[in-house]
């Protein structure tokens, strides 16, 4: 039976060129595992917000947390069953305020320069140079901040003053961490901004500061901003160098020379003994992960609007 | 402010806007200086920490242990184990003998024993290379005065020793081939987790995917993961390969652990929690490299009548891989340097052999710098100076061979 049918239809093929699709498993089946692949990082989003958002759930379910304490007080002491988040949280603002004082006005300023003043063999030299900055690994920054900006910092303002872990050491080192970054990214967006608009403005008779603050500066502004807004989402998320030089503690201080631990530092110090599970420890890094990768995300996401939505488009 | 430019003339304004001109140029140029500068204070900050005199004292005297005249420098292996047996009690005799034998151990190692357990020097001082340098009377006058017993020795922690040998407590004995290893063991993981699917992502964003929402999203799901701070992943990794999956990653499915032992704090957890972290970096790099294989290839491959699988196969991957290869070293390289996630999902600090399976506990270069740098004695510092160069040194080989894959497979094209 079968035999006949398949000589049937091979005759029938003969006879008229069939231009229908023929089913190929093989590249079916190589199709759904590249399809797969591409939705697996769905999947890894899905763990993120499922894991944090189970356990942290369970963190607000436990008797001594209560969400309303925990937004209203200034102390963070699982052990007397205090879960007050505003000391982590200011100290987290603290070293990203700090960071990017520095980071933003230098890492305009170099991309500026790389992008319009330097000539090109200058600029071939200078970019790598950068780009190492951006590839070295947070520990070794970590390392820096601690025996290199804290006892800097203790020099200039004192020994007394400043204590030997601080937000302000951390902070300022976190700002080169993230100055090539910001950087990069500006730069991109002031290389996209056509020729002709630069050579109008010297048509004018501009000087170079005026056609690169007043031309060219604002014509990439949506771009800028979008460095600005993830080097900002990535000194919140900044993990090692706090972990090693802002200090182990809580603490809810407005001083950058007193040690202040972070959110990220927190949850680095927590874990670092061995934790045991569904303890309030292990539950609270998991409350606090949630509140970085929301914050982290939004972040994220208003960088890419403000991209897409705020862009100058040249024909 | 235009009125009075007109009033006044073109030229009366021309030299304030120049000297304007000039004060920025300055400032960016300044600017960029100020970061090459941290790049420089970094290094030498770095190297500064990782030489320099350290002064010691021995526990017990060395040359009392000279056998007939033979110090213990020049002894045989016999005589050290002779010796190693003499001195510590029975059970830590035992305990050594037990991890390794003797008759295994080389004498080297055993010289090595004999330092760690019998001599026990102890670090009394340490000065970086700039002190010993500038200072270098200084700090023999002060040694000499101070602790007469001890030895002052100009060290360069790192050295060849540095790299061979197995974490330990002692700062003059440890070294850093455990960290390495286990740097190693767990890049594998996260190779063999995050290049497969990450190509694999890439091929069916670029040459499958139609443009809808579901390609869309995912799409921009990978941008927003590529942002996610790392520590989110050691939360993850924590709370999946290491708790949920731990019969998996602890090895008891397999039989090769005790379930009542079992941990999921392995290599194999940590190499996958890294391969998550890198995987949106993978896809990205290997998308860029895709899009760059021009259309037209792809269009002659058609025109032959090949199908849409073997145009990706035999001509679009070919012509990307060079990308892509440069994209996966530079994520891998940033694998390598991560400690926060390693940190959370749970790397040991405290061990000695090397991991030698995928269930092994483990610890890893950027951990052990973690670790060195938080102890407060000035030794340990210098020791996680010499561990971040031994970090810095693989990290730059890795970038050179991305440079290199890039201009050797672009020439051929």
């Amino acid at each position: 039976m079968a035999e006949l049918s398949l000589k049937n239809h091979v005759e029938k093929k003969a006879s008229a060129i069939n231009l229908r699709r023929k089913p190929r498993w093989g590249e079916t089946i190589i199709q759904s595992l590249l399809f797969f692949s591409g939705f697996f990082s769905i999947f890894v989003t899905l763990g993120i917000v499922y894991e944090l958002g189970k356990e942290a759930l369970l963190f607000f379910q436990m008797p001594e947390v209560s969400i309303l304490e925990s937004l209203t007080t200034t102390k963070w002491q699982p052990h007397t069953g205090n879960f007050g988040i505003w000391p982590l949280v200011n100290s987290t603002l603290m070293t990203t305020v700090i960071a990017m004082l520095i980071a933003i006005p230098l890492g305009i300023a170099v991309a500026v320069y790389l992008s319009e003043y330097a000539k090109p063999r200058v600029r071939n030299i200078l970019k790598p140079i950068l780009e190492v900055l951006a590839g070295i690994p947070t520990i070794v920054y970590g390392y820096f901040a601690l025996t290199f900006m804290t006892p800097l910092l203790r020099e200039i303002f004192g020994k007394d003053v400043v204590q030997i872990y601080n937000t302000a050491s951390a902070g300022l080192v976190m700002g080169i961490l993230i100055l090539p970054l910001i950087s990069s990214m500006t730069e991109d967006a002031l290389s996209a901004v056509p020729r002709s608009l630069r050579e109008a403005a010297y048509g004018m008779g501009a000087t170079k500061m005026e056609v690169a603050l007043q031309v060219v500066l604002p014509a990439a502004l949506s771009g800028v901003a979008a460095a600005v807004i993830v080097g900002i989402s990535r000194a919140i998320g900044e993990t090692m160098i706090v972990a090693v030089a802002a200090g182990a503690g809580p603490n809810f201080t407005f001083s950058p020379f007193v040690g202040a631990e972070t959110i990220t530092g927190h949850i680095v110090r927590i874990s670092g003994g061995d934790l045991s599970y569904d303890s309030i420890d292990y539950n609270s890094i998991f409350a606090l992960g949630l509140l970085l990768f929301f914050i982290t995300l939004a972040l994220n996401i208003i960088s890419q609007t403000v991209v897409r939505r705020f862009r100058e488009v040249y024909e | 402010m235009k009125e009075k430019m007109v009033v006044q003339g073109f030229a009366d304004n021309v030299d304030a806007r120049n000297r304007k001109a000039m004060i920025w140029h300055v400032l960016f140029q300044a600017s960029t200086i100020v970061g090459i500068i941290a790049l420089i204070a970094l290094m030498l900050n770095i190297i500064n920490g990782a030489f320099g005199y350290v002064a010691y004292e021995a526990r017990v005297d060395p040359d009392t242990l000279a056998v007939d005249g033979t110090s213990i420098e020049d002894q045989s292996k016999e005589q050290l184990v002779s010796l190693l047996q003499a001195t510590l009690s029975r059970g830590a005799y035992n305990t050594l003998d037990k991890a390794k034998s003797f008759a295994d151990r080389s004498r080297e190692e055993v010289y090595q024993l004999v330092v760690e357990r019998i001599v026990k020097p102890q670090v009394v001082q340490v000065w970086n290379l700039w002190q010993s340098l500038t200072q270098a009377d200084a700090i023999r006058a002060t040694v000499a005065q101070d602790h007469p017993e001890a030895e002052l020795e100009f060290v360069s922690w790192l050295n060849a020793d540095f790299v061979r040998r197995p974490q330990t407590s002692e700062s003059l004995t440890a070294g850093v081939r455990t960290a390495i290893l286990g740097s190693l063991w767990t890049i594998l993981f996260t190779i063999l987790l995050a290049f497969p699917i990450g190509v694999g992502a890439a091929i069916y964003l670029e040459e499958y995917a139609s443009d809808n929402w579901l390609n869309r999203i995912i799409q921009t799901n990978i941008n927003n993961l590529a942002g996610v701070p790392s520590i989110i992943y050691g939360i993850l990794g924590l709370a999946i390969f290491v708790r949920t999956l731990e019969p998996l990653t602890s090895g008891e499915v397999f039989g090769l652990v005790d379930p009542s032992t079992a941990n999921g704090r392995t290599v194999l957890s940590a190499g996958l929690t890294l391969g998550l972290l890198v995987l949106p970096i993978i896809i990205i790099n290997a998308q860029e490299a895709i899009r760059a294989v021009p259309r037209s290839l792809r269009n002659a491959s058609f025109g032959v009548g090949a199908t849409k699988w073997q145009t990706v196969w035999s001509h679009v991957l070919p012509t990307a891989l060079p990308g892509i290869l440069t994209g996966t070293i530079l994520a891998v390289s940033r694998a390598i340097g991560e400690t926060a996630p390693l940190v959370v999902v749970g790397a040991s600090t405290a061990i000695s052999f090397d991991p030698n399976s995928p269930f092994s506990k483990f610890t890893t270069l950027p951990i052990q710098i973690y670790q060195w740098t938080s102890r407060p004695q000035d030794e340990f510092r210098s020791l996680a100076a010499a561990a971040i160069l031994v970090l810095l040194v693989l990290l730059l080989s890795l970038n050179a061979s991305a440079i290199l894959i890039r201009n050797r497979f672009s020439r051929r094209m």
